[in-house]
């Protein structure tokens, strides 16, 4: 029943349905109606984790050192907690950078070096190699256990040829042949994956399935649940241990340094990188992934332990293999499709990581280590071809088929000597070497492109010499002296008891001396040299992403020149002419460009164009090519301070510039203000002139009207004539008074009067007033009183022009007051420093409206056609001016109908006291 | 776009608890050969601290941001 053919035939449909997936998954992705772009999708891939060693290994590894296969498992759980801080800003750095890969991402990280990234793919392949191994020899294995169905046997040491003559070389072709049509088919600017991403996926869940149907069959169908198993396995002396910790299930010190390896592998790890970052949909499927991917973890782990001491108690010892146990268990029952999906269970496991590791692999390898040697070899002109797509796919193709083969080999050598668990702690050691230069990379600053380099050196010597050697010469590739001797018979040179530390196993102390040797190299280094600028540029980019907006970072730190038509060609070259023309046109619609001619090749165009050369080839080699049609100028240290310093410093400007439009504003404002008032002056003076033009005339007028009457009439009588002289001289002294008032007015508001002042009291001047005034008083029959106090400070002013004051204050009010009855007074008094005088009448008084009309020149109160006063118009306005000079104040306060009070203040003199006190 | 915040820290102290509950010495004290309903208490301890540790990170990350 369960022959070749069926199993055959069952292994390929299942291997077509994950190709039907995978391409379905495409055409979706091709059409934007992604089917991965859910949160649950991305935790499944990242299951990925779990390969044939989860699957055959953790028994194995539990058979012998009962819990101890869990801390594998424990520490990505620790770590997830962790991804809020880490992944998430790696992912955030790897989108906003174009990475595409571990590698990419540390030289990128370190001035994108391709030293740096040529280093971490060496030690990338080399690290992953036993890997790819463990999941040869599982296939391999299960492939021939299950060929053997109904009998368990082991399989035997093949004794056949390489290559050719030995099943699992198929296998890994035929892997290989899987995987390049999974993974490149086409080459993408962003090295994303859909459909296998979704193929993945759903192997996650046929392992995951396949595991936990084994584990119920054992535990519930074998035997009575947990506690059976359990119960039966502590009577059993050899077992017992295997239920506590400490002693033969392996020390607290391998427990804790587990779970470290495992912490650093589930970010490290190639496979994880490409799908916790690069296949990453959204960020935001992050934060579900956190609490799935441990779920599943934890899911595909309760059975292990019950497995491991189902198939102990079940086969006679050291009859099977216990890294076989899951398929093993179903066919020594006689259980045909149990152990056909376990078989199929463990296929998913281990193809999937193949599929995955290997491309991510082939990316590096093509991106980091041989378009940068292929580049620099200016014997091929690859600058100068036009379409190396194909050399890229070409590349990526070759090294999926190479790194399955060395995988081969290293199962062929070495393989046989380990269990599975084992081989893959080697990989785990390896790629742990990245955790201090990432970590480092991404929340120190001060990690140089040296240290990086020294650090991951050194790390991995360590580990070669310490881990990958020994593996070779346990399984006899290597003389056994080298273990046991050490290298040149030197005893503190033995790997697995360097420097005669021992009591730790192996992987402890390749993990112990590998992280003194890489963190110390790293740190040291990196603090002994100040980095250069192109380092941190990009130290500041990568540690600070959390912090930045948008994507922004990278292109301000540019300088040169270029053409948009080179850089169309250099993106074809590597996209193939058509992509790199959508990827042109798409960013000009970004931009809000019309045309990709309207294009300009500036600082932001190029760091477009360069990360996305860096999704095709690598960020270090991207660097090449972008400058190799771009005229750089190399950016000294000096001159990324002075660009930083340049944006505050515009920030300043930009500050200041504000502080100015607004003074500006301000002080226009002020012009306005100023502009308006001198154009009221202006009408104002013009006013005035034709006011004082009219006034004059008036006069001049009468004058000439009855001198010529007089001339003309010669025989007029003499009373007549009398009359008519009279009113010519008295026009003629109106005018001579009107001029003298323009001109006393004009002198004063300029600023050219004279001004006699003199101590005076101000008692004497009202009294002289008084008596100059009494005369017309009593002809125009008002009465005139006076109130002032006996005794009154002196001021100083100058008297003539008080008496003008008060003469024409009092004139003003004898003309203005009631008729008849007319009474007009004068009152004296003292005002906290300032003496003040009152005129009042008894006269209409003043409307509200004219008690500030009465102060400018020519304004007379009353209708000027019919009561015309008397007067100039300019006797008021002179009053106050004069007053003004003195440092008073004149003013009226008034009712229609109840008089009107002209009032004026003087401040008095302070100097008498003191001339008294001196 | 998920910003780090209070989530973050709390996660983290997930972390630092995992690693305190999950490591020596803690851990020894359930080494023994006790057994709670006939399975041994190590092994239920370490996945009852492993789901504990879930269920806190189901509670952390599904809470709405406070």
């Amino acid at each position: 029943m369960l022959t070749a053919p069926v199993i055959v035939a069952a292994s390929f449909a299942y291997l077509g349905l994950l190709f039907a997936i995978a391409y379905y998954g495409d055409k979706r992705a091709d059409a934007g109606r992604s089917i991965i772009a859910n949160p649950y999708i991305y935790a499944l891939s990242l299951a990925v984790y779990c390969t044939a060693w989860t699957f055959y290994g953790s028994v194995g590894r539990a058979a012998t050192t009962g819990i101890g296969f869990l801390p594998i498992y424990l520490g990505p759980t620790l770590m997830a907690a962790l991804w809020w801080y880490v992944m998430l800003k790696i992912i955030r750095i790897s989108k906003r950078n174009r990475i595409t890969s571990i590698a990419d991402f540390i030289a990128s990280r370190y001035g994108k070096s391709q030293i740096v990234g040529g280093l971490v793919t060496v030690i990338v392949v080399i690290g992953i190699i036993p890997y790819i191994a463990l999941q040869l020899k599982a296939i391999s294995n299960t492939f021939l256990i299950i060929l053997e169905y109904p009998q368990v046997a082991m399989p035997h040491k093949q004794s056949a040829p390489l290559f050719l003559g030995d099943n699992t070389f198929y296998i890994a072709m035929l892997l290989a042949a899987f995987t390049i049509l999974f993974g490149t088919r086409h080459l993408d600017a962003t090295e994303r994956h859909e459909g296998m991403v979704a193929a993945i996926a759903f192997e996650s869940l046929v392992k995951l399935l396949a595991f936990i149907a084994v584990g119920l069959f054992v535990t519930f169908w074998l035997y009575d649940g947990f506690g059976d198993i359990f119960s039966r396995a502590a009577q059993a002396p050899d077992l017992a241990p295997l239920l506590t910790l400490g002693g033969a299930a392996g020390s607290y010190t391998t427990w804790a340094s587990l779970t470290f390896l495992s912490m650093a592998a589930i970010m490290f790890l190639p496979r994880q990188w490409q799908v916790t970052v690069v296949e990453n949909v959204d960020e935001r499927h992050l934060a579900k992934a956190i609490w799935l991917f441990p779920l599943y973890l934890l899911a595909i782990n309760i059975f292990v332990l019950p497995i491991a001491l189902g198939g102990l108690m079940h086969f006679p010892k050291g009859t099977v293999d216990a890294d076989t146990f899951v398929l093993t268990l179903p066919i020594a029952v006689s259980s045909p499709w149990l152990a056909l999906f376990a078989f199929i269970g463990g296929l998913s496991a281990a193809t999937g990581m193949v599929i995955v590791e290997t491309i991510a692999l082939s990316t590096m390898v093509c991106n980091d280590l041989v378009m940068p040697v292929l580049l620099r070899m200016k014997g091929l002109r690859l600058t100068a071809r036009r379409d190396l797509s194909g050399l890229l796919l070409g590349i990526r193709r070759g090294a999926i088929v190479l790194i399955l083969v060395l995988g081969y080999l290293y199962f062929n050598l070495a393989g046989e000597a380990y269990a599975l668990v084992s081989i893959g702690l080697i990989s785990f050691s390896a790629v742990a070497q990245f955790a201090p230069a990432i970590i480092g990379g991404i929340f120190w600053r001060g990690g140089t492109r040296t240290g990086a380099l020294c650090g991951l050196g050194a790390g991995f010597l360590v580990w070669l010499y310490t881990l990958l050697l020994p593996s070779f010469a346990k399984s006899g590739w290597l003389p056994m002296s080298f273990l046991t001797q050490g290298l040149f018979g030197i005893e503190l040179l033995k790997p697995q008891e360097l420097f005669g530390l021992s009591g730790l196993d192996d992987i402890t102390h390749c993990l112990f001396w590998s992280m003194l040797a890489n963190i110390g190299c790293y740190v040291a280094i990196s603090l002994a040299k100040r980095p250069s600028a192109a380092e941190h540029g990009q130290a500041t980019v990568f540690v600070d992403a959390l912090r930045q907006s948008g994507a922004t970072a990278g292109p301000r730190l540019w300088r040169g020149s270029a053409s948009v038509d080179e850089l169309v060609a250099l993106l074809g070259r590597f996209l193939g002419p058509e992509r790199a023309r959508d990827a042109f046109e798409s960013y000009a619609r970004m931009r809000g460009a019309r045309s990709i001619e309207s294009l300009t090749a500036d600082a932001s165009l190029v760091h477009h164009v360069e990360s996305l050369l860096a999704g095709a080839i690598g960020s270090a080699s991207a660097r090449v090519m972008v400058s190799s049609v771009v005229a750089e100028e190399p950016l000294g240290l000096d001159e990324v301070m002075n660009i930083i310093d340049e944006a505050s410093q515009v920030l300043a400007y930009s500050r200041q510039l504000e502080q100015k439009s607004r003074e500006l504003e301000a002080a226009s404002a002020e012009l306005r203000a100023a502009n308006e008032r001198l154009k009221e002056l202006d009408r104002l003076k013009d006013d005035f002139i034709s006011t004082v033009t009219h006034e004059l005339r008036t006069p001049l007028t009468s004058i000439r009207a009855f001198s010529e009457i007089l001339r003309d009439n010669p025989r007029l009588d003499e009373a007549q004539r009398t009359q008519f002289l009279g009113t010519v001289i008295k026009e003629s002294e109106r005018l001579t008074r009107l001029i003298n008032q323009v001109l006393d007015l004009s002198k004063i508001e300029s600023g050219n009067a004279e001004w006699h002042s003199s101590e005076l009291d101000m008692r004497e001047v009202v009294d002289d007033s008084v008596a100059a005034v009494s005369q017309m008083f009593r002809e125009n029959g008002v009465e005139l009183e006076v109130r002032m106090p006996q005794k009154l400070p002196s001021i100083v002013a100058d008297r003539d022009r008080l008496m003008q004051v008060m003469l024409n204050l009092l004139s003003n009010a004898a003309k203005f007051c009631r008729r008849p009855g007319g009474r007009v007074s004068i009152a004296l008094s003292r005002q906290d420093g300032f003496l003040r005088v009152d005129v009042t009448d008894n006269g209409s008084g003043i409307s509200e409206s004219d008690q500030e009309v009465i102060f400018e020149k020519f304004r007379q109160v009353g209708d000027t056609l019919t009561n015309r006063p008397q007067g100039t118009g300019l006797g008021l306005p002179i009053c106050r001016q004069i007053i003004n000079h003195f440092g008073g104040r004149l003013w009226v306060q008034s009712r229609p109908g109840a008089g009107a009070t002209f009032s004026f203040t003087l401040p008095l003199d302070p100097a008498p006291a003191q001339s008294l006190a001196a | 776009m998920i910003r780090p915040s209070i989530k973050g820290q709390r996660l983290a102290a997930l972390f630092l608890l995992g690693l305190l509950l999950l490591n020596y010495p803690l851990l020894n004290l359930f080494a023994g050969a006790a057994r709670v309903a006939g399975i041994p208490l190590l092994y239920a301890y370490v996945f009852a601290v492993w789901a504990l540790l879930i269920g806190l990170m189901v509670w952390v990350v599904e809470k709405g941001d406070d």
